[in-house]
């Protein structure tokens, strides 16, 4: 992040301005990925007028940054007038999607509307695995020429690569993909336990070993990654865990507002109350603020403080937002080992 | 000196937070954060305010600084603006801007 980013999510924290929403306009989908959180049915979501008047409302509370994701956006026969609607309240957006209802004309018009960013989910460079994750036949070759579109018209492209047990190995054919069709690409190896609590798909987790492959792959890593922590200081026990409530929140199709979209801890809903009340006065939302790194009791002395991804809401999907995520403790712990090999090689 | 009308470009993002207007651009992610006088002159530039009626009206009343210098001040700042694509000038009044517009992003 620059300076000056960072300059404004500083400023955006102090004020409690909710800099950064996501927004997801629905849940449906036409793609089944094996780790999807999401339930797909429709329980009633958000009406065109009812999105429109969230967001005049997310633009009087400051935000600068909508995410709209789904469930599968394109789904959505009002999408390019909620997307029409929302740059005239100048809104800077950025699509998540897996595009494979994503052609020239939709292109054209995502580039008219002065889309900043589209991030498509690419899972495998490999058909039968891609194809395999999402449940649809033919969907790896559909995402890839809808990129193609998207980057024949200058927009700017992500592809996401999720990591999970039966394609963490494809990564770097992924970043190969990524660099032939001149666009950006991410890798993660976050999988979230579903939003009703179901932890079934978190066997589909990388394995340590596949994840200390991640963590030695010189590739990836920054000059410093292999540095040891730094050490605790003490203004960093002020800090808070991350911007979930602080800055950042999340809005589902029906109206319910969550600090993230990986904490779904409910805070309020929009059908029966304004963003700005639940935003400034929910008790859940005002507990999320609270928190500082020092009220940790375990991660505020652990020695992988300083470096660790810590999720918040991964810590209360386990049941205790002040305690670990064990899903962090583990990288923190190979990212440690892979530190320690390279010291021997070394 | 003729009078100048300005509005904002499109395919820009812009909010303003705290006391700063944030300004990112959609094709090459430029971000930009103006100062509170750039702000006022932002927040000015709906197409029919001339600059005159912003250093006179704005900057002048909520700024400690004399008409001469907030003129030549703000005539700076604004051909600054515009060199950056963030602003379009006329000699005529002109339309509010519509964010979304096309303009400035490679076909």
């Amino acid at each position: 992040m620059s300076a000056l980013m960072q300059h404004v999510w500083d400023r955006a924290l102090e004020a409690r301005v909710p800099l950064s929403v996501q927004f997801d306009l629905t849940y449906r989908c036409n793609e089944r990925c094996v780790h999807c959180y999401l339930d797909h049915d429709d329980h009633g979501e958000m009406t065109t007028a009812e999105v429109k008047g969230v967001l005049d409302q997310l633009a009087g509370a400051g935000t600068l940054f909508v995410v709209f994701s789904g469930g599968e956006l394109l789904l959505r026969k009002d999408l390019f007038e909620i997307l029409g609607y929302a740059r005239t309240l100048g809104f800077d957006i950025r699509l998540k999607t897996n595009a494979i209802l994503l052609g020239e004309r939709e292109a054209d018009r995502l580039r008219d509307l002065g889309i900043r960013s589209v991030q498509v989910s690419i899972y495998s460079h490999r058909p039968e695995i891609h194809d395999g994750i999402t449940k649809v036949p033919g969907s790896l070759q559909r995402s890839l020429a809808a990129i193609r579109f998207l980057r024949s018209r200058g927009l700017h492209v992500v592809i996401a690569n999720v990591l999970m047990r039966q394609n963490a190995g494809d990564y770097p054919h992924v970043r190969a993909l990524a660099g032939e069709l001149g666009v950006e690409c991410t890798i993660d190896p976050t999988i979230t336990p579903k939003m009703d609590g179901d932890t079934s798909i978190l066997n589909l987790r990388v394995s340590e070993p596949q994840l200390l492959r991640v963590y030695t792959d010189k590739s990836l890593l920054g000059h410093d990654a292999n540095e040891p922590p730094p050490l605790i200081e003490e203004e960093m026990l002020d800090a808070a865990p991350c911007s979930a409530g602080h800055s950042a929140c999340y809005i589902s199709p029906y109206g319910d507002v969550f600090p993230c979209v990986q904490f779904p801890l409910p805070t309020g809903n929009l059908r029966a109350q304004r963003f700005g009340d639940v935003w400034h006065q929910s008790p859940q939302m005002n507990e999320v603020r609270a928190i500082r790194m020092r009220d940790l009791p375990t991660c505020s002395t652990c020695s992988f403080m300083t470096t660790c991804t810590r999720c918040p809401g991964l810590a209360y999907m386990e049941g205790n937002m002040k305690g670990p995520s064990s899903a962090d403790c583990e990288k923190s712990t190979v990212r440690a080992r892979a530190m320690a090999a390279e010291k021997d090689i070394a | 000196m003729s009078d100048v009308f300005f509005t904002r470009a499109g395919q820009l993002a812009a909010r303003k937070v705290a006391d700063e207007v944030v300004i990112l651009r959609a094709h090459d992610s430029s971000l930009y954060v103006l100062n509170p006088v750039a702000s006022a002159v932002w927040e000015a530039a709906d197409g029919r305010t001339s600059l005159d009626a912003v250093v006179r009206d704005v900057i002048c009343h909520e700024f400690d600084v004399d008409p001469e210098t907030a003129r030549r001040d703000a005539s700076e700042l604004l051909a600054s603006l515009v060199a950056e694509g963030l602003l379009r000038t006329s000699d005529q009044p002109m339309a509010p801007a519509d964010p979304g517009a096309p303009g400035g992003h490679p076909a």
